[in-house]
């Protein structure tokens, strides 16, 4: 077994390998840029070495930094981690060439899987299931519908030296076909001058479906089950879960099976990922294999009890595998959630900055679910625009798929973020999705569900009468206190709440009297459905200033997010989002007399809606400016984002110049 | 007898309803409350007791006799807040405009005279037309006494002005001598003339909220120390305000039970000051996470932003604080921050709640329109408020401390008891390079050495050590343990007392 190990990445997965290496009584090196010189994975290393600037093109991805690393410190071996280098053919032989073991696949197995054409030769070679087609000259149209019957509909038409949708055409029927082809192929010929064109299988509302596969150099190779990661946003994945809740036994040994016979056939040593792309039928077909350990690693961890790292350092140490097929046994079910720092309400856009407050929940086992967080920051620490933004992997595993949505739900009403943007409402709100829970998932799913953006929701049903219970709770906390200020006069008339209160949520009211307060908790009458008041106690040991309220409500354990405002406290719970007012009686109705007042009117101003460098200024002051039109273009995350007029308007201010740092919200320009 | 009785339910009933329910409504529907609504909103349930309800007027000119509702434009009395007593009085803006009368006036000054009396805090809700113009000069003498007794009781009981309607004229300046003036948006406007007489005499059009809205007096003019939503808002908020402040000069800061540990260690400050001298951070992260429960409540957020200012708690006293503000100008001290931060520190110094500074200053703002501006004489403010001042100091230098305004900023020098620096804290004359190009100007052909000078300067000047080998410094702490750093020298401090030469009073540069 190797004594030293360098870890050549960042951020979580560097700090998760760490922990892992640390266990096995290996010594870990952590390289990092002039950007992460204060980040969690070079304090959790035994050593750390500067490899250059924050961009990684000049210091993670530079494989003479590495290897000179490795050689300053004495590491006999090096894991990748995901990205940087991680699927390199030339960095796997390079550390060869220097005597240094690559944790991960031999070259010889990344080129073989490196290659989008190759890896799908090398598939059907191993009969692996590829996506049904005919790759070679089509004549007529005749013979696209005679192909196209034999793959069964519907069917793809696609350009030969196509991209971007050109020359692309969905068939649903003979007829189709025989039109589709004609269209494509003029289409392809007046955009690529190359007017061939292939058929293949359309595979409608596909699920993203991947086995996991461990391998060692010494011919053997087990699937560790499969991941669905269906939940994602533009080819990210935002979600996923360990098993699929589409595959039965079968489906799942058979493409456990093919997935081995993939990773033989190209003598694959270590941990890797053979994805497919699945039909609601079960029918499913070669994607691309990745030779390294995914992202989303942990939730195949949670439910096989196999810590892939360890089993990555060990096969690559030259260990046989430790066990074999009929010794995996899958438990359970996980899910993980990708926090990032973007703004979910703002279409995505990243936020970066520093971490002001960064509270994860409690890691551990809790009843029958488990709570693991992986991460690679600290509360103070920075989301740097160089890198991922990605804060942290949450992952929660219980005995069923809704024990474990539930758990990853108050998980994530748990975790605290403040100072920068982040997902967690989103990932809140698709926790409680009803088409998540019932698993009825499609990569189209956050498209389909989320047309119009993100929108925080605003609290309902059983949530609502929680989160109003809560309110009360912490109001009575504040006001019990108040009683005990000093320099009251000193009179029979002692300071006294009213008991009888209503809390607002947003414009919902709710009537809460509190009964009593003492050892057993809060005792309150709550209006639920209907107006009816019914009971409900309440336990916490919250104290005023923390960020999330934990405790007890009707018996059940449920975190909520709270932060101060005026008057009251914003509150916010299984993807719902209210501002939370207590009053009195009388208070609610005098509050009932104040108008509405709408925020502030940003129609005639261009707000700057991340923080980031403004690059240039395409308007003039006077200048008219039709709908659409593009005003500006601000960089961030290396992202040039242009910011476009969202109605006719002329330009009356323009309050920031090229090269200004704007932070968010900040005012670009005015209009008239 | 009973009949007796019931004719004093009626009266009641009568004044309580002020201008009749045609004007509540009215006033209902400029999304306004009425004064009693107000009164309500602020006092503890039931403990307001009202004086003076059946005050008439005596005026006879301009058919007035005739004219009479109980009250005459302004409810006034006394109840608590959270069981502290205040004396109270809103004008009514149903009853004649809520104008004042010679009567209007007494009811007030009465009132005015039982808060000193009591040593207790007095609060004016406003929403008033002016002076009663037909009662001439025996307004503006009503005024007059007004403006008088809030002077005598300036620095002896808190007093706080909340505008929440119309406040022109002569009503303007007894707020304007009050300690906190706070304003309510879109619907509350203060200005000496109107916009009518504004266009008259300059020609200027402009409407009473550009003129005198919220928004103007709380960024542009200073006048307003804040303002809040509507009605509710800005009462409520004003009941928090109230747990903050003492009831008088010799009551001390109030106290609560605090939730919070006095010995909190938050290791996310360690990473607050950026690497980059030049890089700003948000220094009121470090407040918040330093006061108990991260409870703020700050003064004159909208003006002078490169200074902070506002109260707090430690160990469930209150304390007020004073920072620098690194991402706004860099938290240098120009004539605005200086004027709204001394203002800030009489009041603390006034009432004896102690002082928590927190420096981060480049130094003064240079240039013509500052000097042109007065800055030395607003400068000089600042460094008077902080060398009077006889409550506890405690003092913390997280990065910059240059020059003059390292003196001034609650430093050894004038005053404060404790004074701590973050290991990153940089106490000099000026920044290396400034300095450099002076002490080295017969080397600055040279950029090796100017380098070389530039570094050695940073190395010996640009650290907290030189201040701590004088002793200018108490001691240099961890920014992990500032809270309990804090809480610790506050605690200490608690039996201050200083000795000053008796006088009539100083001389402040106004």
């Amino acid at each position: 077994m190797f004594s030293k190990i360098l870890i050549a990445n960042r951020g979580e997965i560097a700090c998760r390998v760490i922990k892992t290496a640390r266990r096995m009584g290996i010594r870990t090196v952590a390289v990092f840029s002039e950007a992460d010189r204060d980040a969690l994975h070079v304090e959790m290393a035994d050593e750390a070495i500067e490899i250059g600037p924050a961009p990684a093109a000049q210091s993670y991805l530079v494989i003479e930094k590495i290897v000179a690393a490795c050689k300053r410190t004495g590491a006999e071996a090096v894991h990748p981690g995901y990205g940087f280098l991680s699927e390199r053919q030339a960095f796997a032989e390079a550390l060869k060439a220097s005597g240094i073991t690559f944790i991960g696949p031999n070259p010889g197995a990344i080129a073989a899987m490196g290659d989008k054409i190759e890896s799908k030769k090398a598939a059907a070679a191993a009969k692996v299931s590829t996506v049904p087609g005919f790759l070679g000259v089509i004549e007529s149209p005749e013979h696209a519908v005679t192909i196209a019957d034999e793959i069964g509909y519907p069917v793809m038409i696609k350009a030969s030296a196509g991209g971007g949708g050109k020359g692309m055409r969905i068939a649903y029927s003979a007829s189709e076909v025989a039109e589709g082809f004609a269209r494509a192929k003029s289409e392809a010929a007046s955009s690529f001058g190359d007017d061939r064109v292939f058929v293949e299988k359309f595979i409608v509302d596909p699920r993203h479906i991947e086995i996991q596969v461990l391998g060692d150099k010494h011919g053997n190779v087990v699937y560790l089950g499969e991941r669905e990661c269906s939940i994602q946003r533009r080819n990210q994945k935002v979600i996923e879960e360990a098993p699929s809740p589409l595959l039965d036994a079968q489906t799942r040994k058979t493409m456990g099976e093919q997935a081995v016979a993939l990773a033989k056939a190209v003598n694959y040593d270590s941990a890797g990922t053979v994805e497919f792309v699945a039909g609601q039928d079960r029918s499913f077909f070669f994607l691309e294999m990745n030779t390294r350990l995914q992202v989303e690693h942990p939730v195949t961890e949670m439910i096989t009890g196999i810590d892939l790292v360890e089993e990555m350092i060990r096969v690559a140490a030259g260990e046989k595998l430790r066990f074999k097929q009929s010794d995996i046994k899958l438990e359970g079910w996980a899910v993980e959630s990708r926090v990032y720092a973007e703004d979910p309400t703002r279409n995505f856009l990243p936020s970066t900055g520093r971490l002001v407050t960064y509270r994860p929940p409690a890691e551990g086992a809790f009843g029958e679910a488990t709570v693991r967080n992986d991460t690679g920051v600290y509360e103070g620490g920075e989301i740097s625009i160089y890198y991922d933004p990605m804060i942290a992997k949450l992952v929660t595993h219980a005995p069923t798929r809704a024990a474990a949505i539930e758990a990853q739900s108050e998980a994530l009403d748990g975790f605290a973020i403040e100072g920068i943007r982040h997902n967690i409402p989103f990932l809140s709100a698709l926790m409680q999705h009803p088409r998540w829970r019932a698993g009825e998932l499609s990569t189209g799913f956050i498209a389909e569900e989320f047309t119009g953006g993100f929108v925080p929701p605003q609290p309902t049903g059983e949530a609502a009468i929680l989160m109003a219970a809560v309110a009360a709770a912490i109001d009575h906390k504040l006001n019990e206190r108040k009683r005990g200020i000093s320099g009251q006069m000193e009179s029979w008339r002692k300071v006294t709440f009213e008991r009888e209160r209503i809390v607002f949520l947003g414009a919902q009211p709710f009537r809460a009297n509190i009964l009593s307060d003492d050892e057993s908790g809060l005792s309150l009458d709550i209006s639920g459905e209907g107006g009816a008041l019914r009971p409900v106690v309440l336990q916490s040991d919250w104290r005023p200033g923390e960020p999330v309220w934990r405790g007890a409500v009707g018996g059940r354990s449920v975190a909520v997010q709270v932060r101060p405002i005026a008057n009251g406290v914003a509150l916010g719970h299984a993807g719902a989002f209210a501002d939370a007012r207590v009053y009195t009686q009388r208070e609610a109705e005098l509050a009932a007399l104040m108008p509405e007042k709408i925020g502030a009117d940003a129609g005639n101003q261009l707000l700057c809606p991340m923080p980031g460098l403004v690059k240039s200024i395409g308007v003039s002051v006077g200048q008219e400016v039709k709908a659409g039109e593009a005003l500006c273009v601000v960089e961030a995350m290396k992202m040039e984002n242009v910011l476009r007029a969202e109605k006719d308007v002329t330009v009356s201010k323009i309050l920031c110049k090229e090269g200004d740092t704007l932070a968010v919200d900040a005012v670009i320009m005015e209009f008239a | 007898m009973k009949d007796i009785l019931e004719t004093l339910d009626q009266r009641r009933e009568g004044a309580r309803l002020g201008g009749g329910e045609a004007r509540i409504a009215a006033q209902h529907k400029r999304g306004k409350l009425t004064a009693r609504e107000r009164i309500e909103l602020l006092l503890d349930k039931d403990s307001f007791e009202e004086f003076d309800m059946f005050v008439q007027h005596r005026c006879t000119d301009f058919g007035m006799e005739k004219s009479h509702v109980p009250g005459d434009g302004v409810v006034t009395g006394w109840g608590t807040v959270n069981g502290r007593t205040v004396f109270v009085f809103a004008k009514d803006f149903t009853v004649f405009g809520g104008s004042l009368s010679e009567t209007h006036a007494q009811k007030i000054t009465k009132i005015q005279d039982m808060a000193l009396k009591m040593r207790a805090p007095i609060i004016g809700l406003f929403d008033a037309g002016g002076a009663r113009i037909q009662e001439g000069v025996a307004a503006l003498g009503g005024y007059g006494e007004v403006f008088k007794r809030n002077v005598i009781a300036s620095g002896v009981i808190p007093q706080i002005s909340v505008i929440m309607g119309p406040c022109a004229g002569g009503d303007v300046y007894s707020p304007a001598m009050t300690d906190f003036i706070f304003m309510v948006r879109d619907t509350s406007y203060m200005f000496v003339t109107g916009p009518d007489v504004v266009k008259t005499v300059t020609n200027e059009v402009v409407t009473a909220e550009e003129l005198g809205g919220a928004k103007v007096h709380t960024s542009k003019s200073s006048i307003a120390d804040g303002a809040f939503d509507n009605d509710v808002e800005c009462i409520l908020q004003i009941r928090r305000l109230l747990d903050f402040l003492p009831a008088n000069n010799q009551a001390g800061a109030p106290s609560w039970p605090s939730y919070d540990t006095p010995d909190r260690i938050d290791y996310s400050l360690d990473t607050l000051v950026p690497d980059n001298p030049n890089k700003p951070y948000d220094i009121k992260e470090l407040i918040l996470k330093v006061v108990d429960e991260g409870d703020f409540f700050e003064i004159q957020e909208a003006y002078a932003k490169n200074i902070v200012t506002g109260f707090g708690r430690m160990e469930g006293r209150a304390i007020g604080v004073v920072a620098n503000q690194p991402m706004v100008l860099a938290g240098v001290l120009d004539s605005d921050a200086s004027r709204k931060a001394a203002r800030f520190v009489r009041f603390c110094n006034a009432f004896n709640i102690p002082i928590v500074t927190f420096v981060d200053v480049p130094g003064f703002l240079p240039g013509t329109a500052q000097e042109y501006g007065g800055l030395i004489k607003h400068g000089a403010k600042l460094l008077f408020a902080y060398s009077q001042c006889d409550v506890p100091l405690v003092t913390i230098i997280t990065r910059k401390a240059f020059g003059g305004a390292y003196d001034v900023m609650a430093s050894k020098h004038i005053g404060a008891d404790v004074n701590y620096a973050w290991p990153t804290a940089q106490i000099a004359v000026m920044g290396a390079k400034g300095a450099v190009e002076i002490i080295f100007r017969s080397e600055m052909g040279d950029p090796a050495k100017i380098a070389a000078r530039t570094a050695e300067y940073e190395g010996r000047f640009l650290s907290p050590f030189v201040a701590a080998e004088r002793g200018y410094i108490d001691e240099v702490i961890m920014p992990h343990s500032t809270r309990r750093r804090i809480a610790r020298a506050l605690a200490m401090l608690k039996t201050k007392s200083v000795e000053r030469p008796a006088r009539k009073h100083d001389n402040l540069p106004l």
